[in-house]
């Protein structure tokens, strides 16, 4: 049987080979023309091509704006789900995280439908609020387990030495959930940049984000530029990575 | 007393959680300056006490006021109070000086002041030199320094300690209980201390309050209630005592343990049944017939570091736990004394079990949510009855199918020669049990009663 | 008090009820007949009998999809639990550096977006010229899978006895039989919502299933979906076939939650 601590080696070695490879290759086919050769075309192409750096600037504030629409409506809802005296019920968080398991393609194409009906201009409009409520939970969720999770006693000993219930949660609460709101941030942001049949089906294909772009290239056989856009992403992912600390292991663990 | 002496006063205060009790009509003063310590076991309703004390509850009933001036509906951050939490509660996004200047920095204390007090909280803690530092990194008794200092910096009235050595090991306990004791001394602020270990609240208090099942049981200074704990639960809970039942034969004389013994107290009546507490070191050996009351067989001695504790057989069959400085071996015949004055007799708080119960039927009769069969003879069913049945007739039994209720064993008091228990019932009442058997704390256990064991009587209805 | 109580619930609602409108609306339109989502044309429950029955358009390629999605998902998430636990039992008792870089790896296909998944596992699939089919979706569904198994498994062993392990082998039990007797049932519950997180994951995927599927027309749910929109009309049987597996994920998930809180309870 050996030392359990060898117990890992299988996984190790999947996670070489689907994992660390994978991302390997995206950083050697980006740097590759279409015959092998190594090249920084790719690169240049994109930083050259106003249609892509348009389409990804455009990502990054849809991206923003939707994260911070999920904050601002997330944050009190997990706020009321984690407070005891407001909300005694775990069923209701339940609720909160069902739709995340609704398959999303269909949710979608049901908001925009939705949109239709009442007569909204399919647009960005529509694609941030499409947005949000696709991404909602994905950021309640993670805000409310930092909170639940959180000793009481800390919001008690700041009211105990003084501390109205509005410095209770600016000068505490605030602070001390901010893990949360973090890998709240980390599951909605770069998913947001990256999706590509949401925002399409959201805006009648009138909008593309970023991750369209990836995917048609990558399906028009363009896989080296498809590739090089891919490892801008990947670039990104590791810079918020290291900014933000990865705080998501932490608030989805034992998400059913 | 003076009432200006007194800063706190609680009068007729209650408290419930659904439908449990947890406190019941608690009355008491907190003198201004003392050490007053809230004694009990867990779930006795000290914490629930220290809360509304501090705020964080309201009580259902009564009023507690703070120099003088009801301070219902304060809400705590208004209150000149402060607490030291259980486990401390330190903010772990803040530093030490940040953690400790919380307080002043809300009541806009300016910035140099809060730089002077919190060194001298700092010196007066001996934390000095860590103000830059991670609370995360300190040690269990390095935390606790600094939330006593985040507490006392704002100069609170009364401070507020929830179990704060529970989380240390005993040795940092031991220095901590000088230090807390030193630092009460020096800022001259009372403290409301809550703990239940016994031996923290005799080093550390002017006052202990002994609270058991949301009741004040006794409140007194250390040396009054380990001397004269006024019933079996203070005593048995308050350092080591053989407690033995007795019976007060009249004025100053009683008989336990199958003698009679001269003693200090009385007005208990003739012939009346009592508990009688003698401390262990109480119990005096002697080489003199005409000096010893009775003798006894030696079973065990162990050394405890500073005495011998030895557990003897009596020559009536009691067993008795004493302390002294010399060893006995086991087996050795001894002869045995008690002084007068170190016998504490007590009224029995009950001589037996009695409840409120119907008869249902022909030879059927509920009490404890349950229908027993016992004789009615001379009641007709729907009767009120009051039933009695004696400690020594309910039977305890390890398995359920003849019982006619189930519970579980909550207190256990040896009396010499057998177990007194306490048995909380799945009705939510309680049965009392004198036992020879063993059983633990918190066993399962059926409980049965001859129909010939229950007694009835009538019931004065009022109206 | 009172006050921000019924602000909260009605906040709470709100949130809710905008949450549950795609959903709801969906669960509407499933009964009535007309093709596209926003159109009434009077209740009728001709899309469910059509939907059990297999009467309708498309019909074997829904039903394929449906088979698919959920074999993939089966398939994929039985083998993330196993690999996934035994994984946590190692990374568990690694040290140091060993078991910082075993997290690292397992964070790295969670923290990446499902787009750069699918691309990845694409180009590595092209480079070893794996053909592309039902194993590399299967291989794809089970690297995002396992993290999460093994997050789930490893907190339940930091509140494992460390020495039940060795009493286990103390008491003449073999290596095998210890793992099965006594680790496993402790594991247990953090390996069921590990394997249930992979397969309501695994059945929801598209982008990363999207990327690997190859070209030899196999499809799931999702990509059915996605081709069915692009061409523009959506085949009406999938509405009552989504309010199903709605309702039967609710179900699930209600009963868990029941029974957590009430072993929480007993505590």
């Amino acid at each position: 049987m050996g030392k359990r601590s060898n117990w890992a080696l299988p996984y190790f070695i999947f996670l070489v080979l689907f994992v660390v490879l994978p991302l390997l290759l995206i950083v050697v086919y980006a740097l590759q023309d279409g015959s092998g050769h190594f090249t920084l075309a790719n690169i240049a192409k994109f930083f050259s091509d106003g249609d892509s750096l348009g389409t990804f600037a455009l990502s990054i504030e849809v991206a923003i704006e939707n994260t911070l629409l999920c904050i601002l409506i997330g944050y009190p809802a997990a706020y009321i789900l984690a407070d005891k005296s407001l909300n005694r019920s775990a069923v209701t968080v339940v609720l909160f995280i069902l739709p995340m398991w609704v398959n999303a393609l269909m949710r979608t194409l049901a908001t925009a439908e939705l949109f239709t009906m009442a007569g909204i201009q399919l647009g960005k409009g529509t694609l941030l609020f499409g947005m949000c409520y696709d991404y909602l939970p994905f950021m309640i969720y993670p805000i409310y387990n930092v909170l639940d999770k959180m000793d009481k006693s800390y919001a008690e000993a700041a009211q105990d030495l003084g501390a109205t219930p509005g410095e209770v949660f600016r000068k505490i609460t605030l602070p001390l959930s901010m893990p949360g709101v973090m890998s709240g941030v980390m599951m909605v942001f770069m998913p947001t940049v990256s999706t590509f049949a949401i925002s399409e089906f959201l805006t009648n294909n009138k909008i593309k984000l970023f991750g369209t772009i990836i995917q048609e290239n990558i399906n028009n056989s363009m896989w080296n530029y498809g590739a090089a856009l891919s490892l801008i992403m990947l670039v990104i992912i590791g810079i918020t990575t290291v900014l933000q600390g990865d705080n998501k292991q932490e608030a989805m663990g034992g998400a059913v | 007393m003076a009432q200006d002496e007194r800063i706190i006063n609680i009068e007729h205060l209650s408290k419930s959680f659904g439908d449990k009790k947890v406190l019941d009509d608690i009355n008491l003063y907190v003198r201004r300056g003392e050490f007053l310590t809230l004694l009990g076991p867990s779930g006795c309703g000290k914490t629930t006490l220290l809360r509304m004390i501090a705020g964080f509850l309201q009580p259902d009933e009564g009023v507690i006021t703070l120099d003088g001036r009801n301070i219902e509906g304060i809400p705590p951050h208004k209150r000149p109070l402060n607490t030291v939490f259980q486990r401390y509660a330190l903010f772990p996004h803040l530093d030490v000086y940040d953690n400790i200047a919380f307080g002043l920095k809300l009541r806009k204390t300016p910035e140099d002041e809060i730089d002077r007090r919190i060194r001298k909280v700092l010196k007066l803690v001996a934390m000095s030199d860590y103000e830059d530092r991670d609370v995360e990194t300190l040690s269990g008794g390095q935390q606790q320094r600094i939330a006593i200092a985040r507490a006392i910096v704002n100069q609170p009235k009364v401070l507020l300690l929830d179990e704060p050595l529970a989380a240390l090991d005993l040795k940092m306990r031991k220095d901590m209980q000088i230090e807390l004791k030193e630092m009460h001394r020096k800022l001259g602020i009372t403290f409301i201390y809550v703990t239940h270990d016994q031996e923290e609240a005799l080093t550390l208090s002017d006052t202990i309050v002994v609270i058991n099942e949301g009741k004040i049981q006794q409140a007194g200074t250390p040396a009054d209630i380990y001397n004269e704990p006024v019933n079996s639960f203070v005593a048995d809970f308050i350092g080591e005592s053989n407690i033995l039942n007795g019976t007060m034969i009249r004025d100053k004389e009683v008989s336990f343990i199958g003698h009679d013994f001269k003693c200090v107290d009385s007005g208990f009546g003739e012939d009346m049944p009592v508990d009688v507490v003698i401390r262990p070191e109480d119990i005096y050996f002697t080489d003199s017939d005409t000096k010893a009351q009775f003798t006894a067989t030696v079973k065990s001695c162990t050394f405890k570091g500073v005495h011998y504790e030895m557990f003897v057989d009596t020559d009536k069959g009691y067993e008795l736990m004493i302390q002294d400085y010399d060893a006995y071996e086991a087996g050795e015949e001894v002869k045995l004394y008690i002084k007068p004055g170190d016998i504490q007799v007590m009224r029995k708080e009950r001589t037996e079990n009695t409840y409120e119960g119907s008869v249902v039927a022909d030879g059927k009769v509920e009490f404890l949510d349950t229908e027993f069969e016992c004789s009615t003879e001379g009641f007709a069913p729907g009767d009120k009855v009051l039933v009695s049945v004696a400690f020594k007739k309910v039977d305890l039994l390890d398995h359920d199918d003849e019982a006619a209720t189930v519970g579980n064993v909550e207190f256990i008091l040896y009396k010499g020669d057998h177990y007194h228990l306490t048995v909380r019932t799945e009705s939510g009442e309680k049965i009392w049990v004198d036992t020879n058997d063993i059983w633990d704390k918190n066993d399962y256990v059926g409980i049965r009663i001859l129909p010939k064991d229950i007694r009835l009587t009538k019931l004065q209805e009022n109206g | 008090m009172k006050a921000s109580r019924v602000i909260s619930k009605a906040y709470l609602w709100l949130v809710l009820i905008i949450l549950y409108a795609p959903i709801a609306f969906i669960a509407v339109f499933s009964f009535t007949e007309a093709k596209s989502l926003g159109n009434w044309t009077g209740f009728s429950t001709a899309l469910y009998r059509n939907l059990f029955t297999g009467s309708m358009q498309n019909s074997s390629a829904l039903l394929s999809a449906l088979e698919n999605t959920l074999l993939i998902a089966l398939i994929a998430s039985l083998v993330a639990t196993m690999l996934g636990t035994v994984a946590a039992i190692g990374i568990f008792n690694l040290k140091g550096k060993k078991k910082a870089t075993m997290n690292f790896l397992n964070n790295i296909p969670m923290i990446n977006p499902d787009i750069i998944t699918g691309v990845s596992l694409f180009l590595l699939f092209v480079f070893l010229h794996i053909s592309q089919g039902y194993t590399t979706v299967i291989l794809a569904h089970i690297t995002f899978c396992t993290p999460y198994v093994v997050l789930n498994v490893l907190p339940k062993l930091s509140q494992l006895n460390p020495n039940i392990y060795e009493a286990a082998l103390d008491l003449g039990a073999t290596p095998m039989q210890a793992l099965r007797k006594v680790l496993v049932p402790a594991l247990r519950p953090g390996m069921i919502s590990g394997f249930i997180l992979s397969f309501t994951m695994s059945l929801d995927d598209f982008a990363v299933t999207f990327f690997t599927r190859g070209t030899i027309g196999l499809d799931t749910l999702s990509t059915y979906i996605y081709a069915d929109a692009r061409k523009g009309g959506l085949t009406p049987e999938l509405k009552p076939l989504m309010t199903i597996i709605f309702l039967i994920i609710l179900a699930v998930l209600l009963i868990i939650n029941m029974r957590q809180s009430k072993s929480s309870d007993k505590q």
